[in-house]
């Protein structure tokens, strides 16, 4: 819907008022179209030590001039800060405070890539300074995120112990986070492990592959059918019979197949393998996005809303992985994403039902992970934060101007910008990525 | 010859007239079946042989309706139309000419389809009033033109309220049933059983899921809102008649065993064999054959809905078959006595004798495995949309069950119509291979 506060704001009297009244000024972000350059500016400043030269490489591949060392009056696309080395505090301040003095000349949707690593596998003996270190990058790239301007974003990559910033495994999401795909995900970690296979393709990066969507009648639902249907995958939409209408509408806007199905029935997940097998031969992609709210303080809350959202939310989608599993249709790289919500991490009053099931979907993820590891994929799950969407848009209009500004973007995002985290992580350029929750939030402080 | 399959169906859900579909017309209801038909098995953009489909209420300005629809939807625009209009039975007429074409190798594939509104119905203007404004048409002169005018009369002015009676005798269809559902003394109660029997299996059907794949919803319509679903003998029992209350005999025909008027449309996907191998569609049944009759119910001889009595005797002499080689029925059910009527006529020797030339009773029929998934009388009935109906619920219903239980199925399809029209057909499951 019409964010009419940013459109005044800049407005060229309206940025004089806001600037002069220290109000929120939120500007239009920067969004991915086909053929676009990776970065606003083509320059990229590197901060880090050796283990960053392997970087700059890749970058040239992207078609962007590297810098390793800060520059009078230029413009970054991007600051990328390698503290994989960092082992003890005293390893941050040189890092921290370079990006710091080059904050200033990024550019407008610039972006800052931080990259760290992780310290919670299985085998691992970091020592307490290690894990401390990283966990402090971690701390260092939520601020810095508060602190960004005119639209940037910064996030974190934390690689596994053995992988290089150079990795191929890290190239995709490397370049995902600094595409115009990940406009509205800000102060986020995400960990990379090294899979195969891996690709970092701009355009095309589901290109042949079977993908399946839930709830794909309307909203963030037909926000990822059209993104994977552009990025190049064959559709089944699945939605509730008595959402037909708007599902074939859409479906056949993508030449895709419409499947009439209420997700809570036992063999839902067998329908869907079903489907799949008959028209394309195999699944590929599981994007369960379907979901429902029936809002109510628990002291009002009755059977039928609490089991109906429990029932579609969260038990629907486990009973469907485990039969889409056991299918055998599920092609070789099988990519799962779930949609959870903000709601789900710091929960939300009156939706004690909903925070559970959202709750709920980041645990299963987190479980079924090895599970999809065995067959040669990831399972991972997108938790939006406010998105302009039809459900935002009954809001009343204070709580909803309120939690549009409640973020370091100070705006609300788009259906789009969920389905392009969705997309990501349904491409082989996610494929190190598994059992995670990607929030895209423009980092949210409501159910932060 | 090419055999034409029941490739799957889709329809909109039935609403009764004036109510959720009071503002949508039969253009845009047929384009809705269409582009659901469309979706669920991907022929977005992809070349049919033909389409064809009808309505029996009719706007003069929908006289290309079928082409118009396929226009608006998602089929590949240079997807020929064509037309149909028979009464009830349009929706049938239309499968049963597509798969021919099909069979005799003329096309590989089309769609076949009804649609009605009687809320959207066509208002007529008097009779005198038309001709008032065609002689003013046609008028050169002012002197022509007020001798035009001068002719029409206030009564001309009122419009002709649309009516579904028979032009010939000016009863309404439900007024020439009374008549023939006395003649065969058709008891109140068993048709008040058999319309329960109709709701409780088509709510079951629902129930299964299994109209999930038959049915898009539409204006928020996710089943048919005619369906009763905890309709009992005692509430249906309670009804007073609606027709035959002018006969010596009893009036038994009430608004529960009578079907309402109904808004909603249909369509069916034909093909040929190969055809539904090259878009991985399981073929769901072959339409094996088909028979028409009429009888003459203007001079009193027959009941005007007694056609499909006559008509199944000839398909299934011409197929060597017997009434009980069948594995499902789907007997439209216009009014539920019309059901039973048919019945005890194939039951009675008297009527054989007499009326079909046979020496023997055409047979009877295993009433558990008439309607199964409900029909006109729960689901409601947009006159040239239920032949659609019909065919796409029986075909999915023989398919599964030749699936379950390894063997072949055959089903026999029956309607009724207007003007002494009766269209019946068979449809059968192949064993399934293994």
């Amino acid at each position: 819907m019409k964010d009419s506060y940013a459109q005044i704001v800049n407005s060229s009297v309206g940025k004089k008022v806001a600037g002069a009244l220290g109000l929120p000024q939120p500007v239009e972000l920067r969004r991915y179209a086909p053929g676009q350059d990776l970065l606003n500016d083509r320059k990229v400043l590197v901060v880090g030590g050796q283990s960053a030269d392997g970087l700059a490489e890749t970058l040239l591949d992207w078609n962007l001039e590297v810098r390793r060392h800060p520059e009078s009056r230029t413009r970054y696309g991007a600051i990328i800060a390698d503290f994989t080395d960092a082992a003890t505090p005293a390893d941050l301040q040189n890092g921290a405070l370079a990006v710091g003095a080059a904050l200033r000349s990024l550019g407008t949707c610039g972006r800052v890539i931080v990259l760290g690593r992780s310290t919670d596998h299985e085998d691992d003996e970091s020592s307490p300074e290690l894990v401390a270190t990283q966990k402090a990058v971690e701390g260092f790239m939520r601020s810095l995120a508060h602190e960004m301007r005119k639209g940037s974003t910064c996030n974190l990559l934390k690689l596994a112990p053995e992988l290089g910033p150079e990795h191929e495994s890290v190239q995709g999401p490397l370049k995902f986070l600094l595409s115009a795909r990940s406009a509205y995900i800000s102060g986020q970690p995400l960990s990379v492990d090294p899979a195969k296979p891996h690709t970092v393709e701009a355009d095309a990066p589901v290109d042949g592959k079977v993908a399946v969507v839930t709830g794909a009648a309307r909203g963030i639902g037909e926000a990822i059918v059209r993104r994977l249907h552009d990025d190049g995958a064959e559709l089944i939409l699945v939605d509730v019979p008595a959402a037909g209408e708007a599902l074939s509408k859409v479906a056949n806007s993508v030449n895709g197949v419409a499947l009439q199905l209420d997700i809570t029935q036992k063999d839902a997940g067998s329908k869907i393998a079903e489907t799949a097998r008959k028209h394309f031969g195999h699944l590929d992609i599981v994007i369960h996005n379907a979901g429902i709210t029936r809002d109510k303080m628990l002291a009002n809350m009755d059977e039928n809303k609490w089991g109906s959202v429990l029932a579609v939310n969260l038990a629907s989608q486990l009973a469907m992985n485990r039969q889409l599993l056991d299918s055998g249709a599920l092609g070789p790289n099988p990519r799962v994403v779930s949609l959870a919500s903000t709601s789900g991490i710091a929960g939300n009053r009156g939706q004690t039902n909903y925070g559970a099931s959202k709750a709920g979907i980041i645990g299963m993820v987190s479980a079924m992970a090895v599970d999809f590891a065995q067959a040669g994929g990831t399972v991972n799950a997108v938790a939006p934060g406010f998105i302009e969407t039809e459900m935002t848009k009954a809001m009343p209009t204070v709580t909803r101007e309120v939690a549009r500004r409640l973020n370091s973007l100070q705006q609300g995002g788009k259906p789009e910008d969920v389905a392009q985290a969705v997309g990501f992580l349904a491409s082989n350029a996610a494929a190190g990525i598994n059992g995670q929750t990607l929030r895209v939030c423009g980092q949210s402080m409501v159910g932060a | 010859m090419s055999q034409a399959y029941v490739l799957g169906g889709n329809r909109i859900p039935f609403a009764r007239s004036n109510g959720a579909y009071a503002s949508s017309s039969n253009l845009e209801m047929l384009t809705t079946a269409f582009d659901g038909l469309a979706a669920r098995y991907g022929l977005a953009g992809q070349p049919l042989g033909e389409v064809a489909a009808g309505a029996v209420l009719k706007h003069s300005k929908d006289f290309n309706l079928t082409r118009e629809a396929v226009l608006g939807s998602a089929f590949e625009s240079s997807t020929p139309a064509y037309d149909v209009q028979q009464a009830c039975a349009t929706g049938l007429e239309t499968v049963w000419g597509l798969s021919n074409k099909i069979r005799l190798g003329q096309m590989d594939s089309a769609v076949a389809g009804g649609v009605d509104s009687a809320s959207d119905a066509p208002i007529v203007v008097s009779e005198g009033l038309r001709r008032s404004l065609l002689e003013l048409a046609r008028a050169k002169t002012l002197k022509q033109r007020l001798a035009a005018v001068s002719k029409l009369r206030p009564a001309d002015i009122k419009p002709a309220a649309p009516t579904t009676g028979e032009p010939r005798t000016g009863l309404s269809m439900g007024e020439h049933q009374a008549i023939t559902t006395a003649a065969w003394e058709i008891s109140r109660e068993d048709q008040d059983e058999l319309a329960l029997a109709s709701h409780k299996n088509l709510a079951a059907a629902y129930e299964r899921g299994f109209f999930d794949d038959l049915l898009t919803g539409f204006r928020g319509l996710g089943k048919d809102n005619n369906l009763r679903a905890d309709s009992t003998l005692e509430k249906l029992g309670g009804l007073n008649p609606v027709f035959g209350r002018n006969l010596p005999e009893e009036a038994t025909m009430t608004a529960g065993n009578s079907t309402p008027l109904t808004d909603g449309a249909s369509a069916v996907l034909l093909g040929n064999r190969e055809w539904a191998d090259d878009h991985q569609l399981t073929p769901l049944a072959r339409v094996v054959d088909a028979q028409t009759a009429a009888v003459d119910f203007v001079q009193g001889e027959e009941g005007l809905l007694m056609a499909p009595a006559y008509a199944v005797p000839r398909l299934l002499e011409r197929n060597n078959l017997e009434l009980k080689d069948f594995d499902y029925y789907e007997i439209h059910e216009a009014f539920a006595s019309t059901v039973l009527c048919h019945l005890k006529a194939w039951e009675s020797e008297e009527f054989a004798r007499e009326k079909l030339g046979r020496q023997t009773a055409v047979g009877s029929i295993d009433r558990s495995k008439l309607n199964v998934n409900g029909s006109s009388l729960a689901a409601g009935h947009p006159f040239a949309a239920t032949g659609g109906r019909i065919v796409a619920t029986l075909a999915k219903q023989l398919h599964e069950s030749a699936q379950e239980t390894g063997k072949a199925q055959r089903g026999l399809i029956s309607v009724c119509a207007a003007g002494g029209l009766g269209v019946t057909m068979i449809l059968e499951a192949d064993q399934p291979t293994r």
